[in-house]
Parts: C-alpha cells; sequence; structure tokens
C-alpha cells in the first residue's frame, strides 16, 4: 500500500485515500449532492402543495387557521437555536473544546426532542379536532378567511391536511435521523475521537441538521400562515 | 484481434481481489468495489431471468388472441411485476451498479470509490428491496402497471401496491446512492494527471447518469410515499374526489420515469464508446462532442417528461412544448450516433464479440431513436401512444440499446473482472441471435401499434387481425430467450475452463487495461498518473515494445 | 390510399388521412437515416476491417462535421415537429357546430349517451359525413377513448371533462378500445364504432324511446330544484344561465373565465370554488346526489338553453324571448340540436 507512514500519521484516514484533505473533502461534497436529492424529494411534495393552494386558496387559507400558529412558531423558534447550538458544536470540535462540543451537541438534541414534542402536541390536537384525513375527518362550516359567508370546502381542506401532515410527517422524520446521527456523534465525542484535524464528521452532521432546519424555515410559513390577519 | 494467450506464470500466485481472502463473509462485508459490483452482477442476473420469465409467460399469453393461458388478473401482474423488475431491479443497476461498480475507481485511477461502506450499503439497500419484491410476487403480487397510475393503485386495485411501492423505494434509494458515491469519486478521486479532457466517456456517461440518479430517483421516491400513503393511510393528495389532480401524480411520476430511460441507455451509450475506438484501433471521433451530448442529454432529459401526457387531459400548448422539447432532447442522441460511425472511418476494424454487440447496439438504438421522432410528433403520438408502437419503441431503447450494451461491456471487460478468456465463437454466435431474435420480437409490435393494439391487453378475441404478428414477436422472444442464456452458460463455463486472460488481450487504452487480471484489492501496485489522452490507440499501436508495460 | 393493405389500419376519419400523411413522411425520413446509418457502418466495417500491416489513421474530430450532423438534423426535426404539431391542433380543436355525445366509462365499459336521448353500451352510432364532438368523464379510474381507424385517442379522467372529435368518411364498423390500464378487465373494454349512412342514422336515431338529453336535463333541472334559484324570467339567488354557455363571466375573486362544459360541471358539484361575482355562497354542492349520466343531462340542458344566444348574442337579446326559444325546440323537435346546426 505504501500508506502505511501516513497512516501513523492520521488514524483516520482510510486506505483508498491519498491524503487528509482529498477524504475531508470527498465527505463533504457527499452530504451537499445528498442535500441536493433531499431537495429533489421534498420538491416534489412542494410541487404538489403549491398546484393545490393556487387552486384552492381559500380553503387552503381555512385549513391553515385552524392550526395553533404559535406551536409553530415557538417550532421555528426552537430549531434556529438549535442550528446556533451546532455551529457551536462544530467550532468547539474545530478548535478542541471537548467539554462545550460534548453540552452543544447534547444542547441540540434537546432541541430537537422539544421540536418533536410541541409537534407531537400539535398532532393531538389535530386528532382531536378530526382534521385527520380518512373517514373520521370533518370539517364542516369553517369559514374562509376575508370572505364573510363563505366556508371551506371540507375536500379541499383535507387535501391540506394530507399535504400538512405529509410534509411535517416526513420533516419530522428527518428530525429523528438527525438525532441518531446526533447520539453517533455524541458517542464518538465522548471517546475523543475527534481533533481540530479530523472532525469532519461532526461538520457534515451538522449541514444535515441545517438543511434540516432550513426545510422547517419553507415549511412554516407555507403551512401555518396562508392566510393569517391580525 | 485474437487476445494473447501467452499469460506469465506468476499470475497464479498474483495476489487478486478474487483471491485475497476467501468465505462467505469476505463478500458479504466486503468494501471492495470489484467484489460488490460481482455481487450485483449475481443479483442482477437473478432479478433479470425472474423479468424474462414474466415476458416470455407474456408473450406465449399473447400467442393466440383468446385469453387462454392465465387469467385476465395473472396476465395484469404479469405485465406488472416484468416492468417493475426489469425497471427497477434489472436495467437501472445493471451497467451502473455492475460495470461502472468495478471501473469508475479503476478508470480514474483511484483505490476504490469515495465511500466503499455507502457502496456496499447500497447493495444490501438492493437486497432488501429485492426481496420485498419477491414476497410481494409470491403472496399475491400487484397488478398497478408499473406505472402505477392513480386513481387506480390509490383506491381500485386491491392488489399488494404498497409493497411493492416499499420494495422501488428503497432500490431507489440505493440507486441514488451509487450515484452518489460516482458523483464524489469521479470529482475528487481522480489519479495525477487524469484531467477531465482526459476522461474515458464511460466516465462522462456515468457521470451524466449519477446526475439523473440523484436529481430523478428522489422525486419518484415521494411519489411513491405519496400514493402509498393515499392507498393505506387515506390521505388525499391525487383522490378526484376531493378535488385530488390525477394528472399532477402522471407529472411527478415521469419526471422521474423519463429520466431514467437515460439512467438506462447512457451508461450502455458509455460502454459502447469504449469498445468501439478499441476494436478500430482509434481515437473516439470528437471527444468533446461525445462527452458534451451525454451531459446535454442528462440536462435536456429532465424538460421532456410531458411528451408522455399528450393524450392525458394536458393543455394543447404544454404539449407543444414538450414536443419541441423532445426533439431538442433527440439532437444530442443522433451527435452519438454519428461519432460512433465517423470512428470507424479510416479504422482497422476487428470483429471480436464485444464489437458485434456495439454493432448491434447501434442498429437497434438508432432504430429506437428514430422511432422516438414518430412519438414526439404530437399528432402521430395521439394515435399510437399506449399502443404496441411505444412497447416496441423503448424495447428498442431499454432493451435493444440497453441490453446489448451490458452484454457487450460484459463481453469486453469480462478477461479483466474473471481473469479468464470467453469462447470467443459462442459469444460471437450469441450476440447473433440476441440480435435477431431482439427484431424478430419487437419489430412486428411496431405494425402491431400502428394497426392500433393497445397495450397491456390480455385478450384480442374481438381482433384476430392481429394475430400473425403476435405470433412473429413470440417466435422472435423464444429466440430471444435463447440468445439471453447462451452468454449466462458460456460465462459461467469459462471462469472455470476459460483459458487465463493476459492483462490486456484486447491491446486497449485505459487504466482499468494497466494493472492485472484479475486485479489485486487495491487496484494498482503504485498510484498511476496519467500523461496521455484517453483512446491513445497511435501509441499503443506503434511500437511493438509499448505493448507490456503495466503500471500496476 | 392503403386500405386494402393487411397491415395498415383502415383509415376513415378525416384525421385519419393528415395522420397517415405525417407517419408516411417519418416512414420515409427514418427509413432514409436509418439506411444511411446503417450502410456507412457496414460499409466502413467491410471496408476498413483489419489488415495485416495497415494501421489505421487517427482523426482526432471535425467541428465542421459536428456542426452539420447538428444542425441539419434538427432542422428535419422542426418540419417535424411543426407538422406534428399542425395534425394535433386539428385533432385537439372540436368544430364549434359539432353533434356531441357524452360519455361515460366505468369498469370495464363505455356508456354512450346521444343528445337526442339514445343511450348505448360499449357501441357508438354515428352519422357518416358530420363532426362529431365526445364530452367524456369517468365514474372510477382513467380510461382512454381509441379508436385506431379515427386515429383519434384521449384519455378519460374521473371528476372533469375530456373532449374529443372525430369526422367520419366512410360508413363501416370500427373497434373502439380502451387505451389506459384500467384493471382486470381492460382488454374486455372494447367495443365497436358504427358509422352509418345519413337515412340510416336517421332510422335508427328514431328508433329511440328516450327524449332528448337536453329534456331529460331540463325535468331534473326541476326536480332538484335548480329553477327555483337560476331563474329565468327575474333575477333570482343565482345567476340566469340563459346564453351563458361560451361567454366569459367574471368571478367573485376577480378572475373571469369562459363557461365551458368542465366550468358547468364544477359548478354543479363544486359551486363554491367559482362563484360568480354579485351572488352568496348559497348554493349546495350536488357531489354524491346526482350520478355522472345526470351532470351530463343538465349540462347538456343548460348547453341547450344558450345554444341559440351564442349565435346571436345573448346581451343584446331579452333573455325572455331566448329562454322560450330554447325550450320549444328542444321540447318539439327530437333533433332540435342538430337542426340548429
Amino acid at each position: 500500500m505504501g500508506l502505511h507512514h501516513e497512516e501513523e500519521q492520521h488514524p483516520e484516514l482510510l486506505h483508498h485515500f491519498a491524503e487528509p484533505e482529498q477524504q475531508r473533502n470527498a465527505a463533504s461534497l457527499g452530504m451537499w449532492v445528498f442535500l441536493g436529492t433531499e431537495i429533489m424529494f421534498f420538491g416534489g411534495m412542494f410541487c404538489a402543495y403549491l398546484l393545490y393552494r393556487h387552486w384552492y386558496f381559500g380553503d387552503f387559507g381555512a385549513a391553515s387557521k385552524s392550526i395553533d400558529a404559535t406551536l409553530g412558531a415557538a417550532n421555528t423558534a426552537v430549531l434556529i437555536c438549535s442550528s446556533l447550538t451546532v455551529v457551536l458544536a462544530v467550532w468547539a470540535a474545530q478548535t478542541a473544546r471537548r467539554a462545550l462540543l460534548l453540552a452543544m451537541l447534547c444542547v441540540t438534541m434537546l432541541f430537537g426532542l422539544a421540536f418533536l414534542g410541541i409537534k407531537g402536541y400539535e398532532y393531538y390536537q389535530k386528532f382531536e379536532e378530526h382534521h385527520v384525513p380518512g373517514p373520521s375527518f370533518s370539517f364542516e362550516n369553517v369559514p374562509v378567511p376575508g370572505h364573510p359567508g363563505e366556508y371551506a370546502n371540507p375536500r379541499h381542506a383535507q387535501i391540506y391536511f394530507s399535504l400538512y401532515f405529509l410534509m411535517t410527517g416526513i420533516h419530522a422524520l428527518h428530525m429523528i435521523v438527525g438525532l441518531g446521527i446526533f447520539s453517533w456523534l455524541l458517542l464518538m465525542a465522548w471517546g475523543g475521537r475527534f481533533t481540530p484535524a479530523y472532525h469532519t464528521p461532526v461538520e457534515i452532521g451538522g449541514l444535515y441538521w441545517h438543511f434540516v432546519d432550513i426545510i422547517w424555515i419553507f415549511l412554516f410559513p407555507l403551512l401555518y400562515l396562508i392566510d393569517r390577519h391580525p | 484481434m485474437s487476445a494473447t494467450n501467452v499469460v506469465p506464470q506468476q499470475q497464479f500466485e498474483r495476489e487478486t481481489y478474487l483471491n485475497k481472502v476467501y468465505g462467505m463473509w469476505s463478500w458479504l462485508l466486503t468494501t471492495d468495489h470489484k467484489r460488490i459490483a460481482l455481487l450485483y452482477l449475481i443479483s442482477i442476473t437473478f432479478f433479470f431471468f425472474i423479468g424474462g420469465f414474466f415476458a416470455l409467460l407474456i408473450r406465449l399469453e399473447l400467442l393466440t388472441p383468446a385469453g387462454d393461458l392465465v387469467q385476465a388478473d395473472t396476465y395484469n401482474k404479469l405485465f406488472t411485476q416484468h416492468g417493475m423488475v426489469m425497471v427497477f431491479f434489472f436495467l437501472i443497476p445493471s451497467i451502473p451498479a455492475v460495470l461502472g461498480n468495478f471501473l469508475v475507481p479503476m478508470m480514474i485511477g483511484a483505490k476504490d470509490l469515495a465511500f466503499p461502506r455507502i457502496n456496499l450499503l447500497s447493495w444490501y439497500l438492493y437486497i432488501i428491496g429485492g426481496v420485498i419484491m419477491l414476497h410481494c410476487m409470491m403472496t399475491g403480487g400487484v397488478d398497478t402497471g408499473w406505472t402505477f397510475y392513480v386513481p387506480f393503485s390509490t383506491n381500485y386495485t386491491n392488489t399488494k401496491f404498497v409493497e411493492a411501492g416499499i420494495a422501488i423505494f428503497i432500490a431507489g434509494f440505493s440507486s441514488i446512492l451509487t450515484g452518489l458515491n460516482f458523483v464524489v469519486t469521479i470529482h475528487r478521486m481522480r489519479a495525477p494527471g487524469m484531467t477531465w479532457s482526459r476522461l474515458p466517456l464511460f466516465i462522462w456517461a456515468h457521470y451524466a447518469t449519477s446526475i439523473i440518479q440523484l436529481l430523478g430517483t428522489p422525486v419518484i421516491a415521494i411519489t411513491i410515499v405519496l400514493v402509498a400513503c393515499e392507498r393505506a393511510l387515506h390521505l388525499g393528495i391525487f383522490d378526484p374526489r376531493l378535488g385530488g389532480d390525477p394528472l399532477l401524480f402522471q407529472h411527478l411520476f415521469w419526471f422521474y420515469s423519463h429520466p431514467a430511460v437515460y439512467i438506462m441507455i447512457l451508461p450502455s451509450m458509455g460502454v459502447v464508446t469504449e469498445i468501439i475506438p478499441c476494436f478500430s484501433r482509434k481515437r473516439i471521433f470528437g471527444y468533446s462532442f461525445v462527452a458534451f451530448s451525454s451531459i446535454a442529454i442528462a440536462v435536456f432529459g429532465f424538460l421532456v417528461w410531458a411528451h408522455h401526457m399528450f393524450v392525458a387531459g394536458m393543455s394543447v400548448y404544454a404539449g407543444l412544448v414538450f414536443s419541441f422539447l423532445s426533439y431538442a432532447v433527440a439532437v444530442p442522441s443522433a451527435i452519438k450516433v454519428f461519432n460512433w460511425t465517423a470512428t470507424l472511418y479510416k479504422g482497422s476494424i476487428h470483429y471480436d464479440a464485444p464489437m458485434l454487440y456495439a454493432f448491434g447496439f447501434l442498429g437497434l438504438f438508432t432504430i429506437g431513436g428514430l422511432t422516438g421522432l414518430f412519438l414526439a410528433a404530437l399528432g402521430i403520438n395521439v394515435h399510437v401512444t399506449d399502443t404496441y408502437f411505444v412497447v416496441a419503441h423503448f424495447h428498442y431503447i431499454m432493451v435493444g440499446g440497453a441490453v446489448m450494451g451490458y452484454l457487450g461491456g460484459i463481453h469486453f471487460w469480462w478477461p479483466k473482472i474473471s481473469g479468464k478468456l470467453y469462447p470467443e465463437g459462442w459469444a460471437r454466435l450469441a450476440a447473433l441471435i440476441v440480435f435477431l431474435g431482439f427484431n424478430l420480437t419487437f419489430f412486428p409490435q411496431f405494425v402491431l401499434g400502428y394497426m392500433g393494439m393497445p397495450r397491456r391487453y390480455w385478450d384480442y378475441s374481438h381482433m384476430p387481425e392481429f394475430q400473425v404478428l403476435n405470433v412473429l414477436s413470440t417466435a422472435g422472444a423464444t429466440v430471444l430467450g435463447v440468445g439471453y442464456l447462451l452468454p449466462m452458460i458460456y460465462l459461467l463455463w469459462s471462469m472455470r475452463y476459460g483459458k487465463p486472460a493476459s492483462d490486456n488481450p484486447w491491446n486497449a487504452a485505459g487504466l482499468e487495461w494497466k494493472t492485472s487480471s484479475p486485479p489485486p484489492t487495491d487496484n494498482f501496485k503504485e498510484e498511476p498518473v496519467v500523461t496521455w489522452e484517453a483512446y491513445n490507440y497511435e501509441e499503443l499501436d506503434a511500437p511493438p515494445q509499448a505493448l507490456e508495460v503495466p503500471v500496476g | 390510399m392503403l386500405n386494402n393493405f393487411p397491415l395498415w389500419p383502415e383509415s376513415a376519419s378525416t384525421i385519419a388521412h393528415r395522420v397517415d400523411a405525417l407517419y408516411i413522411f417519418l416512414l420515409i425520413v427514418a427509413g432514409m437515416m436509418a439506411l444511411l446509418i446503417c450502410a456507412l457502418v457496414i460499409y466502413f466495417a467491410a471496408r476498413f476491417r483489419s489488415r495485416p500491416g495497415v494501421r489505421a489513421e487517427q482523426i482526432e474530430g471535425s467541428n465542421a462535421l459536428e456542426i452539420t450532423w447538428s444542425v441539419i438534423p434538427f432542422l428535419v426535426f422542426m418540419v417535424i415537429f411543426a407538422w406534428g404539431a399542425v395534425v394535433y391542433f386539428q385533432e385537439r380543436t372540436p368544430p364549434t357546430d359539432a353533434t356531441e355525445v357524452y360519455v361515460v366509462a366505468k369498469q370495464w365499459m363505455w356508456k354512450v349517451e346521444h343528445a337526442e336521448g339514445q343511450r348505448e353500451i360499449n357501441e357508438l352510432h354515428v352519422p357518416v359525413g358530420r363532426d362529431v364532438k365526445l364530452i367524456m368523464t369517468s365514474q372510477d379510474v382513467i380510461h382512454s377513448f381509441f379508436v385506431p381507424a379515427f386515429r383519434i385517442k384521449q384519455d378519460v379522467l374521473p371528476g372533469r371533462y375530456t373532449v374529443e372529435w372525430f369526422h367520419a368518411t366512410k360508413p363501416g364498423t370500427y373497434h373502439l378500445f380502451c387505451a389506459e390500464y384500467c384493471g382486470t378487465q381492460h382488454s374486455g373494454m372494447v367495443g365497436s364504432i358504427v358509422v352509418l349512412e345519413p337515412a340510416q342514422y336517421e332510422a335508427w336515431v328514431n328508433g329511440s324511446p328516450n327524449g332528448p338529453l337536453s329534456a331529460t336535463g331540463e325535468k331534473m333541472f326541476a326536480e332538484l330544484g335548480c329553477s327555483s334559484c337560476h331563474r329565468s324570467d327575474m333575477p333570482g339567488r343565482g345567476p340566469n344561465l340563459q346564453g351563458v354557455f361560451g361567454k366569459p363571466v367574471e368571478l367573485a375573486d376577480g378572475r373571469t373565465l369562459t363557461v365551458d362544459e368542465n366550468y358547468l360541471r364544477e359548478s354543479i358539484l363544486d359551486p363554491g370554488s367559482k362563484r360568480v361575482r354579485g351572488f352568496q355562497p348559497i348554493m349546495p354542492t350536488f357531489q354524491g346526489l346526482v350520478t355522472e349520466e345526470q351532470v351530463n343531462a343538465l349540462v347538456a340542458y343548460i348547453k341547450s338553453i344558450s345554444t341559440a344566444g351564442t349565435r346571436i348574442g345573448a346581451n343584446a337579446m331579452p333573455s325572455a324571448v331566448s329562454a322560450s326559444e330554447g325550450s320549444v325546440s328542444s321540447a318539439a323537435q327530437p333533433n332540435g340540436n342538430q337542426v340548429q346546426q
């Protein structure tokens, strides 16, 4: 192999890379490309959402208004804070601050759990109100915002709630995967695997977390704030 | 050109990727791209014969106009599962996951793909998807057509669509991970001196393919999720009873499934672009045009999806735009065909089996491409869409083109993969049988299609005038079946009894030929440094002493 | 032209000949291209086969050639594109005065209703030499109405109307196929188009026991209580429907659209979504209360009270007059629509 001397210097260098920088670049390009595929994945749902929102704007507005926007706003705040802690975690890894790294990874995961908790409560509310699509769905006599005397078409509202559950559900699934990644990072960090020379997993794990946040930044106004007026 | 049979004795002691470690787990847990390629080779061959078996039953049913061999529901399951197995479990992974996996790192002078463990994961995902698909087929099956149009698949079929959907979803992620690995590998792992303009065109084709896999596959994945949730959880996205739009499904579906055709054909074009220069002993004609036409196909390929929907209820003006763009994507394909042809000019042409497959590819792909012009013409499309004309057209591309290229590639690189030579006479015979059998099977279907026979018909007893052509087609399918069985037999035979191959039996250009056959685990003994352009056949053929200068 | 050739479908409509002409043109162009490539490949392969002592001549490529074989095919493609587009526009644009036939598809049959009231299953009788427009919808999954002899095909979707038309040129019986896979008996969803000489067709029409479709619709219009709001004699709670068909209408949200079959259908089944400006959202939905056939009858009725108006210009004309004309013509003559056309 002829690389033994290098392997001693860089224990994390995999055998098929010539140098650590190549490995780092490959990992980070890989994550960016993967996030590109994720955009296409969510893109299909955004596309469906935009079509129906254009067709059934009033009904979507009415359905959107039935969701507790404060919960959504709280979740937005939680995720923005978690992005900050992720950045701090990456910085801690770069500058060999192990305690800070561990703390920030933990805080990030707590934010993630808080997000899921709030989301779960929101789902519970929707369940109580019979807004879950299916045989028990009910959305009768809900006025369309800004059009007195008009009521939302329950069938169109059902499309809205289908999209709402799918988009937030798949986003939440990504959040759960993120928590898995961060547990693994925490374990590695606990074992002292990260050094200023090698902390690529923290970086690309962080990229993933930011991506999940950004998706939420789009979901929040699209789903919660369609036609709200003070 | 006859292969060099003189093999140095030490080959048998030489450590190769095949003999380095033994045992089942050394294969099932390998991260070596070459071993993973062989795992894929075995598994896709398995699915190819399952899909082929379904095809045979379909053709037998259509031998007579009445529905007499199988029940209507069985027939619907047969063509559905034939499509799903062939598209998602054979054609999509065929060349990229087998030849691409084996060759991409070697051609660019890397020791492995950028993410070997992800590579192994993608094979496991494929296998998990495949096992679920098999389970689905054995416990009832699915009858939605591989296109699983809503609202039939969401609300009306009583077969196991959700399970088939999960299988395809998982196999899709296998495809995404393969594409991701290739893109990163081609960007980051090239050997010193291997600039973009020196890359073999096989690599350019795989780069373009990977882009499609990365950008297209997630869209089919989410489409499957939407349909499965609508079916299983009673969500309503496409349901017309709620005001949903079934056409939205078709847009999402074809946004992937049209470019998916290019996932199948681009790698095949890449293979042919390697074979033709080698057996013409020439540089490829117009390197940069061939390279950029691959990228152009990948990009334009994303803009033509709705040409599958000209009669679906779309606006006339949308039809115009998509018809125009479909003609635009035909241009880069035409460029490739002309460049291959021009490469032959003033060459020194050898008729070895891989070259025969490449000739076959040229003929069948040309017919497939030209009949695409018929389908893209709006006025004709209305008449021939959803008939056997379409069936014939896409089989010419996806079987005539893609499988011909795949078999050509398997033969071309077989000495490198296995270290053995296959029996040349049998290989030439198989190429001929496949070509003739293929044309006999599918050419009559063009005529059937223009006569108006709709696809997916189990029983055509109301229109007995279609029988003669169907008999021809079934006869051809039998010949084709023999043609596909032959290579499997003699290639397997050669693994044990074939003559050992030299490192470069074709005297071909390319880094993969500069290492031993079969290659060592790390591909090269020393990291290669590239100082030559691709397809430097002039240098290879010039001085006799240039023949044996292995880098590895 | 090719009607006696066994491998060629019959051509029995005006469009069929146009499609065939383009198809033959394409056969020639594609055949020439295929021959050219095959001839070159075979010639090169034979002429430049490897010979001892003869080495290949290395050629880099040629930009001039590359541009030639990109531009020339592209120009040929554009000719095909333009020709195909023209034929497509003809296929997709029904003449305004075509005879209208309503088609409802379901697993696995075609239900046909003529404006004159005849009902058929898996058969469609039409006269030779007349434009026929099919207004189609599906009760369940997507189907496709395909008549090879006419070279026409159109998917039939649940929840909306799609339209196709033809002008049969030759009496005879032709295949009708469902071309979009629709389940178990997809291949059994076939039927016949029977093209009759005008005299035979009149005889066939007169043998029908049913009244015209628009009369059925008029009866339903009264029975369902539509007429209590959509009044023609005085301003009602709903818009006056006399003469609305084919006219632009302004919606409550400010958009303007032209009243067509799909808009009428949507307004019956989902009245809230595209409400006419100046009216309250009080109309109940009829989704689930009326069958597809009944919707067709209502649409046919509303169109029948507009046909006179569309000719003369409903705006200039007192609606009461056009109303009486419409009802007289549809009540007194079974073939009211055709006579006007």
